[in-house]
């Protein structure tokens, strides 16, 4: 089966400044694909240039391409990509609280989502609302559609915001941290309820997180962003059992064990340049145990390895 | 969390203030809007026989200087003060939107222009303009309507620009943009209902302050013209007699205070009620 979301070697930049530089990555049908890097790597910029989104924040691609379903984005009027969002292209945001038009009842904002793009009638539409309610679980599904986003929790409402994302019956649904903002014992039960849509819809899923222990629970392969730059791509059983790359290395360093002895949660020193000022060779080179003199001077290419590919001179040999 | 909750206004009319506002509000609109039904003579019958007479059992309020009964007057006056204000604010509201939104949605030198020259008129106070308005179109009840809402264009304007300017930036605008909504859909949809609630509030207490500039208007004697009753017109007749009849510029005074008072006082128990923190949901 071939890839439904293919990104191959897409550079991105807003303005004159460079922000995304190579991206490649694809996801199938059925498949979770988990793009984990720290905040300012360029996680919601690669989704921002899958849905074709870039000129609304001034952004364009400047080299590589983006293809859904094998047509090329960059081919397409802003009308053809108009109806490829929400209708095949579904988009969880970051934040719940507020992704919700806080004037208007929650139902009538995922109705209008399948009105527009399957033209169902009010009240199909509003039966088929009920419907994906009551699948992501909320209660009182019907009661729930009346009530305004402020009468909702984070958990609640952000259920709301997975059912405006299904509503158009998308084949790929790209969430933006959809649990970032969420308790823990919500996150789980938002993260629950992702990995069963695809399961059992075969829907697509790109799952931006920062959270390599959200990866390691539901995801089928991982993508490591570092400052605009693929450091690691491959499935996730091989990468968290021997990572390649010192940075992917160093995030799998940075979930919480049972058991753990106190003080040996280790978290990486420094933070992600700004994009005004990356440094040559290896991006990741002055916060790397491993960097040598020639990952200040030479970018290190994406070479395969294994299953996967990953980005780094001294790359840690497979496991086995 | 299933119980649809009461629109604002009506929560507002339970606070204690709201409902007295808000009572004295509905008391003088119903007498406005019945005036002739209602009144107990024609506001423009003259009894000269009856001149100056202070507050009677036939006449409540007395009469003026041409022997017509204050009360009757009085009510009639109300359809044109609130009439005229309140058209006026409508007036306002709607090109204030309007222009506010296309120079937030549409920026470049189109926004550039509509901030400066509403800032400009925004530079003078409101009765200036309004003066200058009614020199030019003359007066009576339209120049003086067209003058109002000049003179509030500026208010609603900056308010909408400013508001759209910043739900632009709102993930709901994101969320919208990100599932296929169109430009049209998302400034129809989202963009106009989220700036309405301040806009309405503002033109609540906007219409107190045309109300009062409206009275000025008259008091110049630029207003609705004689015999037509206005109480800013009553009360320029008044001002001449306060000694000899003080009720003729009594009278309508205090309702003209008492109605802007309470038009602010329900203003206030409206923006309570409305909580526009809560609304947004957490974040407060």
């Amino acid at each position: 089966m071939t890839a439904l979301l293919e990104v191959s070697g897409v550079s991105v930049a807003i303005g004159a400044l460079p922000l995304l530089d190579g991206i490649s990555l694809s996801v199938r049908r059925g498949q979770i694909l988990g793009l984990v890097g720290e905040s300012g790597s360029g996680k919601s910029l690669t989704a921002m240039a899958a849905m074709g989104l870039l000129p609304l924040i001034g952004g364009r691609v400047t080299a590589g391409a983006v293809r859904f379903d094998g047509q090329d984005l960059a081919g397409m009027t802003e009308g053809q990509r108009r109806a490829l969002r929400g209708r095949r292209i579904g988009f969880v945001t970051q934040n719940p609280m507020t992704a919700l038009d806080p004037v208007q009842r929650v139902g009538d904002q995922v109705d209008v989502v399948s009105r527009l793009h399957l033209g169902l009638s009010k009240s199909a539409a509003r039966a088929r609302t009920i419907d994906l309610m009551a699948q992501l679980r909320i209660p009182e599904a019907g009661a729930v559609a009346e009530a305004w986003p402020h009468q909702l929790s984070g958990g609640m409402k952000q259920r709301i915001v997975i059912a405006m994302a299904l509503a158009g019956d998308p084949d790929l649904i790209i969430a933006d941290e959809p649990t970032t903002a969420l308790d823990v014992t919500v996150q789980a039960q938002i993260i629950q309820i992702l990995g069963s849509l695809v399961r059992d819809r075969g829907v697509a899923l790109l799952l931006i997180t920062h959270d390599m222990g959200v990866v390691a629970q539901i995801c089928d392969r991982v993508a490591v962003l570092y400052a605009g730059r693929l450091a690691e791509e491959g499935p996730v059983g091989p990468i968290f059992a021997a990572p390649a790359h010192p940075y992917t290395a160093a995030l799998i360093g940075c979930i919480p064990q049972d058991g753990m002895a106190k003080g040996s949660l280790h978290g990486i020193p420094g933070a992600v340049p700004s994009a005004r000022a990356f440094p040559p060779g290896c991006r990741f080179h002055p916060r790397c145990a491993r960097a040598t003199p020639e990952c200040t001077r030479d970018v290190p290419p994406l070479l395969p390895r294994g299953v996967g590919s990953a980005a780094c001179f001294h790359m840690t040999p497979e496991a086995g | 969390m299933t119980a649809r909750a009461l629109p604002a206004p009506v929560r507002a009319l339970r606070r204690p203030m709201g409902a007295l506002a808000g009572g004295w509000l509905l008391l003088v609109i119903l007498m406005a809007v019945l005036a002739p039904l209602i009144t107990p003579y024609a506001y423009d019958i003259q009894s000269l026989k009856e001149a100056y007479q202070p507050a009677s059992s036939a006449h409540w309020l007395g009469t003026d200087e041409f022997g017509r009964d204050l009360l009757t007057r009085l009510i009639h006056g109300a359809r044109t003060s609130l009439s005229v204000s309140g058209i006026a604010i409508f007036l306002s509201v709607l090109c204030g939107m309007v222009l506010g939104a296309a120079a937030a949605w549409f920026g470049g030198w189109f926004d550039r222009a509509v901030t400066v020259v509403v800032d400009l008129t925004w530079s003078f106070p409101e009765i200036l303009i309004a003066l200058i308005l009614v020199a030019i179109i003359g007066p009576g009840t339209t120049g003086t309507m067209v003058a109002i809402s000049v003179a509030y264009l500026a208010q609603f304007t900056r308010l909408t620009r400013a508001q759209i300017l910043t739900l632009r930036g709102e993930t709901f605008i994101e969320a919208a943009r990100s599932l296929g909504a169109s430009n049209s859909h998302i400034l129809r949809r989202h963009l106009l209902p989220n700036a309405l609630a301040p806009v309405l509030v503002s033109a609540m207490l906007a219409t107190g302050d045309a109300i009062i500039l409206e009275a000025t208007l008259g008091f110049f004697g630029l207003g609705a013209q004689p015999p037509v009753p206005s109480w800013g017109g009553m009360m320029s007749a008044g001002s001449a007699l306060i000694f000899k009849a003080p009720w003729i510029i009594v009278f309508p005074g205090l309702t003209v205070a008492v109605t802007v008072v309470a038009i602010n006082l329900f203003g206030d128990a409206l923006i309570a009620e409305l909580d526009i923190r809560n609304r947004m949901g957490g974040r407060a």
